[in-house]
C-alpha cells in the first residue's frame, strides 16, 4: 500500500441560499494514496463535484460552506485551515482540475498557449518567457496538438482538442493530484477512449494520483484502482475496483446501479432504473437517505443513519442491511 | 477584414442617399414658405414669387429633388437660406465643439461607469453595490436639462467654481460634460455589472481559478475582456446619439453645437442646412458604428473571424 496522498475525514458542507440550505455533503470520507485512481461515481446532483471543489477550495463564495470534518492533503496538512495564498499556490500546481465541459472551460478571447502558459506564471516565475514557451510546447506535444496551434483561440479547436487543452494545462505544473470532473463526458465515444488513455499514460509518466468523477461505470472499471459510490452527498459504498465490482454484497444502491446498465447479452424490452428520484438536497430523508427508494427499506432506515460497515477488504457499506454480519 | 470594411463602407453610402431622400420628403412635406420666411413679413407677393422662381421652390418635387442630388455630387450643398453661407461652412463651425463635449463626456461616463460597474459585481450585493446601483438608477432616471440646471445652480451661481455658459476655455466644458456623461454612465455601470455577474459564472473563470491565478487577474484579464462587448455597444451608440447634438444641453449652457443649428433650421425651413447637417449627422453615426463593429473584431478572436470569413 502506497502512502496516503489525500484525506478527507467526514466532511459535510451546504450552500445556503435564500431558498434555504442544501445538504450537499454529508460527512464524506475518503482516502487517496500516491498514483491510485478512485472513481467517484453517482448520479448527476450527488455531490461528485462539490466534494472535488471542496478540495480546490473552490466553492461558491457566499454560499458555500463546509462545516464539518479536514481535508489532509499529502505533507500540508489540513487544506481547510489554509488561507487563500496557500490555497493559491497549491492550486494548478499540486491539486489541479479538469472540468466537465471543455467547450465552456477556455477563456474564449485568450490564446490557447496564453491560458497554458499563465499556470507557469503563477506557480513557476522564475522561469523565462523563452523557457516558459518552450514548455508549453512540450505539454502541447505530450497531449498530441502541434505546438504551432499555440497561437490559436478555442473556438478554432474541435471538442475532444479543447479537452486535451484543458488536460494539458492540469498537468502543466505535474500535479500530484488531478482531479478529473467527468473530463469525458461532453465527448465523443472514440475520442473518449483517446482522451482517457491520454490521460492514463500521462498519469503513470508524471506518478499523478487522481479523482476520476463520472457516471460511466465502464470507465471506473477499466480505469480505477479505487471505487466510492456517491448517493445524496453520502458515500455509501467504497472498495477497491475488484471488490466493488466482483463482490457478492452492495449497498442496494449500488446494485440499482448496475442494475440500469443494458446488458448486450440479455434480451430485455425496457431499461432497469432505480425508481424515484434523488433526494431534494433541501430536504434529506431522515435515517438513511436512500430509504424511500430502496427496495429493501426496513423500518430502522427510516430512522437511523446507518454507520460504515467493513465487509473485509477496504470494501466498505453504509447499509443497516450488514449490520448483522459483523 | 479589409473587405469587410469596404463593404460596410458602401454600405454607408446607400444609408446616406436613403436618408436624404427622407429628409427631403420630409421637409418638403411640412408647413411653410421658405422664400416668405426668407424675405420676412413685410415681403411684397410679388418679392416672394420672384424668389420661389430663383430658389427653384415651384419645381415638381422629383426634380428638386435629383437637382440637389446632381449638386451634392459636384460638391455643392447650397447655401442656407437664413445666412446665405455655404451651409458646410455653419456645420464645420459648429461640429468641433459638439465633437469635443461628446468626447469629454463619453471619456468620463466609461472611465467612471466601467470600474464603478466591475467593482458592484465583483461585490455583488454590498454596501457599495447597493450605493452605486442607486446611484444609477437615479442618473438614469433624471433628465439632463434638470441635472443641468442643478449643476448650474450648485456650481456656478453658488459656489462660482465654474463657469455656466460658452465653451471658451477648458473648465467650460465640465458642466456640460457631466450633464451629458449622467446617462451613458449609469447604463455603462449597470451594463457592466449584470455583464461581468454573467461572465464571473462562466467555466472558464472556474478554470482560471483552479489555476491558481490570483483574483485581479481573473477579474481584469479572464472576466473583463469577456463582458466588453456590450460596454462598447453602449459607448458607440451613445456616442453617435450625441455626435448628432443634444439640443436640450446646448440651450441650457448656450453652446452653439449642431443640435441648435438643426433646430433652428427645421423651424426657418432651411432646407439646405437641414440636409446637410443631417447628412452629415449620418455619416458620423455610421463611421461610429462600423469604429465599434472594428473594435469588436479586436476584442473577440470569433467576431474577427466571422469577419474575415466575410
Amino acid at each position: 500500500m502506497s502512502n496516503k496522498l489525500l484525506e478527507i475525514k467526514n466532511i459535510s458542507a451546504e450552500y445556503r441560499t435564500d431558498d434555504g440550505v442544501s445538504k450537499v455533503l454529508n460527512d464524506v470520507t475518503l482516502s487517496l494514496g500516491n498514483g491510485e485512481t478512485l472513481g467517484l461515481v453517482g448520479e448527476t446532483g450527488a455531490g461528485k463535484t462539490t466534494t472535488a471543489l471542496a478540495i480546490m477550495g473552490l466553492l461558491p463564495k457566499r454560499t458555500g460552506f463546509i462545516t464539518n470534518g479536514s481535508i489532509e492533503f499529502a505533507e500540508e496538512g489540513n487544506l481547510l485551515e489554509k488561507n487563500e495564498e496557500i490555497m493559491k499556490a497549491i492550486r494548478g500546481h499540486r491539486i489541479s482540475m479538469i472540468f466537465q465541459d471543455p467547450m465552456t472551460s477556455l477563456n474564449p478571447v485568450i490564446r490557447v498557449g496564453e491560458q497554458i502558459k499563465e499556470s507557469f506564471k503563477v506557480h513557476m516565475p522564475d522561469l523565462s518567457d523563452e523557457d516558459m514557451e518552450k514548455k508549453v510546447d512540450e505539454i502541447l506535444e505530450m497531449v498530441g496538438i502541434p505546438a504551432a496551434r499555440k497561437r490559436e483561440y478555442p473556438h478554432q479547436f474541435s471538442g475532444g482538442m479543447k479537452q486535451r487543452v484543458v488536460i494539458a494545462m492540469a498537468l502543466s505544473c505535474e500535479p500530484q493530484l488531478l482531479i478529473a470532473d467527468e473530463p469525458t463526458t461532453a465527448l465523443d465515444v472514440t475520442i473518449q477512449a483517446q482522451v482517457l488513455h491520454m490521460m492514463d499514460n500521462l498519469k503513470k509518466k508524471l506518478n499523478t494520483s487522481m479523482i476520476l468523477i463520472t457516471h460511466d461505470l465502464g470507465i471506473v472499471s477499466q480505469n480505477c484502482e479505487k471505487v466510492a459510490v456517491m448517493y445524496a452527498g453520502s458515500i455509501i459504498e467504497s472498495g477497491t475496483a475488484e471488490e466493488i465490482f466482483l463482490n457478492e454484497d452492495h449497498h442496494p444502491y449500488t446494485i440499482g446501479l448496475f442494475g440500469s446498465i443494458p446488458d448486450l447479452k440479455k434480451q430485455t424490452r425496457r431499461l432497469s432504473p432505480i425508481d424515484g428520484l434523488m433526494p431534494d438536497p433541501m430536504d434529506l430523508p431522515s435515517g438513511c437517505v436512500f430509504h424511500p427508494r430502496c427496495p429493501k427499506c426496513m423500518e430502522i432506515c427510516k430512522n437511523e443513519v446507518p454507520e460504515s460497515v467493513s465487509m473485509g477488504g477496504e470494501h466498505q457499506i453504509k447499509c443497516h442491511l450488514f449490520k448483522e454480519v459483523e | 477584414m479589409g473587405k469587410y470594411i469596404a463593404q460596410r463602407l458602401a454600405m454607408m453610402v446607400v444609408v446616406v442617399f436613403g436618408i436624404s431622400f427622407i429628409v427631403f420628403t420630409i421637409m418638403n412635406l411640412t408647413p411653410g414658405n421658405a422664400a416668405y420666411l426668407i424675405l420676412g413679413q413685410s415681403a411684397s407677393p410679388e418679392q416672394v414669387a420672384k424668389l420661389e422662381a430663383e430658389l427653384g421652390l415651384n419645381d415638381p418635387f422629383f426634380v428638386r429633388y435629383f437637382d440637389y442630388i446632381i449638386n451634392m455630387l459636384q460638391g455643392n450643398f447650397g447655401e442656407s437660406y437664413n445666412t446665405g453661407l455655404p451651409v458646410f461652412q455653419e456645420i464645420f463651425a459648429r461640429f468641433p465643439a459638439t465633437l469635443k463635449l461628446s468626447t469629454v463626456a463619453m471619456f468620463f461616463a466609461a472611465l467612471i461607469g466601467i470600474p464603478v460597474g466591475v467593482i458592484s459585481a465583483v461585490r455583488q450585493y454590498s454596501f457599495t453595490d447597493a450605493v452605486s446601483t442607486t446611484m444609477a438608477l437615479l442618473f438614469a432616471s433624471i433628465p439632463s436639462f434638470v441635472m443641468g440646471l442643478v449643476l448650474m445652480l450648485v456650481f456656478s451661481l453658488h459656489l462660482r467654481w465654474l463657469p455656466a455658459t460658452g465653451l471658451d476655455g477648458i473648465e467650460n466644458y465640465i458642466l456640460p460634460a457631466i450633464t451629458l456623461s449622467m446617462a451613458t454612465m449609469a447604463t455603462l455601470v449597470r451594463m457592466t455589472r449584470s455583464t461581468m455577474l454573467e461572465v464571473l459564472k462562466q467555466d472558464y473563470i472556474r478554470t482560471a481559478r483552479a489555476k491558481g491565478v490570483d483574483e485581479k487577474t481573473v477579474i481584469l484579464k479572464h472576466s473583463l475582456r469577456n463582458a466588453l462587448l456590450p460596454i462598447v455597444t453602449v459607448i458607440g451608440v451613445d456616442f453617435g446619439y450625441l455626435l448628432g447634438g443634444t439640443v436640450v444641453i446646448e440651450s441650457v449652457f448656450s453652446i452653439n453645437g449642431l443640435g441648435t443649428l438643426l433646430i433652428t433650421g427645421i423651424r426657418m425651413k432651411d432646407t439646405p442646412t437641414v440636409m446637410a447637417a443631417i447628412m452629415f449627422v449620418t455619416l458620423a453615426y455610421s463611421l461610429v458604428n462600423l469604429a465599434v463593429d472594428i473594435v469588436y473584431a479586436f476584442i473577440d478572436p470569433r467576431i474577427k473571424s466571422q469577419y474575415e470569413r466575410g
